[in-house]
């Protein structure tokens, strides 16, 4: 391992190790960097990925220290992507497929639902492998570079997800996913690939957060906002406007959206009795519905108040500013719904 | 190129068996103890056959068959006792009972079961051919598609995405003349699957897909190209499709002169004349090829007869890696 650190410290584009605070995008950046050198099985393959070095330049400098077999250009061909990311991992590698927008995971919907999903329930053969790319709004892309996938594959059986919010959990997510013996979809909020204002430092030794475990960002003893991505900050921001009104909020950033922690979530409902989930994805049938569902399984007699949900609109993601801000959860629709079930 | 007489007879047997074997299918579907579907290769046994038995299982050759090309599997080393516990929902089958008909994998063996959404298989043998690449192995991959699965997009993306990659990827492009009910010439304006081909830069050959010889020749000359880094090839195997979609289907749309022209052609026969002009085979050792199989077909009936079916509550577990078998999920508490 020492050999490594000295090669990556002199490599030209490697900007690691250096103890300063880093975005999120540098941080999934490390974290396959490390998994890539630890690991010869694991290997990337997408679109613009190698010569560009991606669409958001996540792996700019890969092409030239793996070379060509293990940072694949592809042509714009995602069903082609995902079928090879199979076929391969079923031979034992590795593969991390990168989706330039995940707005274009639909186009291997496929792939991904009928192969990688059920391969190990009906032929006893794991599919390890990682899809990954940009998602969420906030930055005008309009309907086709804005959305939120995950209730897409929450009624498949056999996909994980997971959509970290800090630094520090991108890399040991991205980590965790590259090891993990199943398909993880990995949802990268584009806002906030490189927002300085949650820039961290990350432990220089490996390390990964496991799949499957909620984090609390906020203890609270009067209402819970569970919530995960780019929306934790729109609950933190909220909570902190609550306290001074002398509410007193728990955050929950779940991680994991399939499979999700339940034990998280009966937790904080048994603690506060009190709960808004908010997500960026539109309302009808999405991750929220899941979670009330499991409130009331685990935790329905401790509720004081109804089950409360906010999220984006069910319209597709608009493009124009005023029509894109009133589409996504705002800080105040959280301090609207927060009050409100307060006073129950 | 030219093959052995144990070899000759061996392309004979397995074409046998795969005739036999369905024939004994049939008969399990009308006694309704297959439930589900059951797909047919009538007529299209040389193609499947011949196409498998130019692979080269020592450099780790692997094929994804659809359910038509069974023939194939059993070349790779599939067996008559798994096809029918699947068949037959066995516990003891290759999946359990979770899936049908020979969606079953092994990738020592190689081969890897096919899904129902068509040609999804060529973008998966892509990917097993990159692992190879990656991993210093000179494997070439064998993938069957019909012609009604050369209209969807994950065929001309996984054929382009082969192409570009310069992987040794076979496709053998079965034109049976049928996508269930539809023509040909409903589906495509091109007269031949090869022409397809050509807009990625891929070469094709035609072969009579009926003729056992041809088709081992013509997929030797592409698996040989291939492993010493040609490429991908496709092969067009002209067939037919002798049976309807599946076991219910009467195919009332085909042309009984169709069929006619077609029966007239059929593989077995025609091997088994030209093993008889050729004096490679006596007459007698062609009955014992299918003497042989149907001793073999009656004890393995009889073996997967015996088998359990699966409990129910083995519906459960496996979904992911970490998840324990038998966990009782709320819906079913």
């Amino acid at each position: 391992m020492k050999d490594e650190k000295v090669f990556i410290a002199l490599s030209p584009f490697h900007p690691f190790y250096s103890m300063a605070a880093i975005t999120l995008l540098e941080a999934i950046k490390q974290g396959i960097w490390e998994e890539m050198e630890r690991d010869e099985r694991v290997f990337l393959l997408g679109e613009d990925i190698g010569v560009y070095g991606g669409a958001f330049k996540l792996t700019e400098g890969f092409l030239g220290r793996f070379g060509e077999e293990r940072v694949i250009d592809t042509p714009i061909s995602e069903s082609a992507i995902i079928g090879a990311a199979c076929g391969a991992a079923m031979m034992g590698m590795r593969p991390v497929a990168e989706m330039q927008f995940i707005d274009f995971i639909s186009c291997c919907f496929d792939m991904l639902t009928n192969y990688a999903a059920k391969s190990r329930y009906r032929q006893g053969i794991g599919i390890p492998m990682v899809v990954r790319g940009p998602c969420g709004g906030g930055v005008h892309g309009g309907p086709f570079h804005s959305q939120n996938v995950e209730a897409f594959f929450l009624n498949t059986p056999g996909l994980k997800m997971v959509e970290p919010s800090t630094p520090y959990d991108a890399k040991g997510l991205i980590k965790a996913a590259i090891r993990d013996d199943d398909p993880v979809l990995f949802f990268e909020h584009k806002l906030l690939y490189r927002n300085p204002k949650i820039k961290q430092e990350v432990p220089a030794e490996d390390y990964i957060v496991p799949i499957g475990k909620a984090a609390v960002r906020r203890q609270g003893s009067d209402l819970s906002i569970i919530t995960y991505g780019a929306m934790t900050y729109t609950a933190m921001d909220a909570a902190e406007r609550l306290e001074q009104e002398g509410v007193d909020v728990e955050v929950i950033d779940l991680r994991s959206l399939n499979p999700l922690d339940r034990e998280a979530i009966a937790e904080t409902v048994k603690k506060t009795s009190k709960v808004i989930i908010l997500h960026e994805a539109t309302r009808t049938g999405g991750m929220a519905g899941e979670i009330t569902a499991i409130i009331n399984e685990e935790a329905f007699e401790y509720l004081d108040g109804p089950i409360v949900r906010v999220t984006s609109i069910d319209t597709p993601v608009p493009y124009a500013p005023p029509l894109e801000e009133f589409f996504l959860p705002q800080v105040d629709d959280v301090l609207k719904a927060a009050r409100s079930l307060a006073a129950y | 190129m030219d093959l052995n007489k144990d070899q000759q007879l061996d392309l004979l047997y397995y074409m046998r068996l795969t005739r036999s074997l369905e024939e004994r299918l049939d008969n399990l579907y009308r006694q309704s103890k297959i439930v589900g579907g059951l797909f047919r290769s009538l007529g299209q046994e040389a193609t499947a056959v011949g196409s498998a038995y130019a692979l080269d299982k020592s450099e780790g050759d692997i094929i994804s068959p659809l359910t038509r090309d069974m023939g194939a599997m059993m070349v790779m080393g599939a067996t008559s006792r798994e096809v029918f516990s699947s068949y037959l929902w066995r516990s003891t089958s290759p999946n359990r009972g979770r899936d049908q008909n020979i969606h079953f994998t092994d990738l020592e063996r190689g081969f890897i079961g096919t899904i129902s959404p068509l040609a999804s298989l060529v973008a998966v043998m892509n990917g097993v051919l990159l692992a190879a690449r990656m991993q210093k192995k000179k494997t070439v991959g064998m993938v069957y598609v019909g012609d009604g699965a050369t209209s969807t997009g994950v065929f001309h993306e996984a054929a382009n995405f082969a192409s570009a990659q310069n992987l040794p990827l076979i496709i053998i492009a079965e034109h049976n003349g049928f996508a269930y009910s539809t023509p040909t010439s409903k589906q495509m304006r091109v007269l031949n699957l090869a022409d397809r081909a050509k807009a990625y830069g891929i070469p094709s050959e035609i072969v009579d897909g009926n003729d056992v010889l041809a088709v081992y020749r013509s997929s030797r000359r592409a698996v040989e190209r291939a492993r010493e880094g040609g490429g991908p090839a496709l092969i067009e195997a002209k067939t037919f499709r002798m049976r309807g979609h599946a076991a219910h289907d009467n195919q009332s749309y085909v042309p009984k002169e169709l069929l006619e022209q077609w029966r007239a052609r059929d593989p077995i026969a025609y091997f088994e004349k030209y093993l008889l002009e050729k004096d490679v085979a006596a007459a007698s050792e062609i009955e014992s090829v299918t003497s042989r199989v149907d001793t073999e077909l009656d004890a393995d009936l009889a073996w997967a007869e015996s088998q359990p079916a699966p409990r129910a509550e083995s519906a459960l577990g496996d979904v992911i890696a970490s998840e324990k078998p038998a966990v009782i999920g709320a819906g079913k508490g």
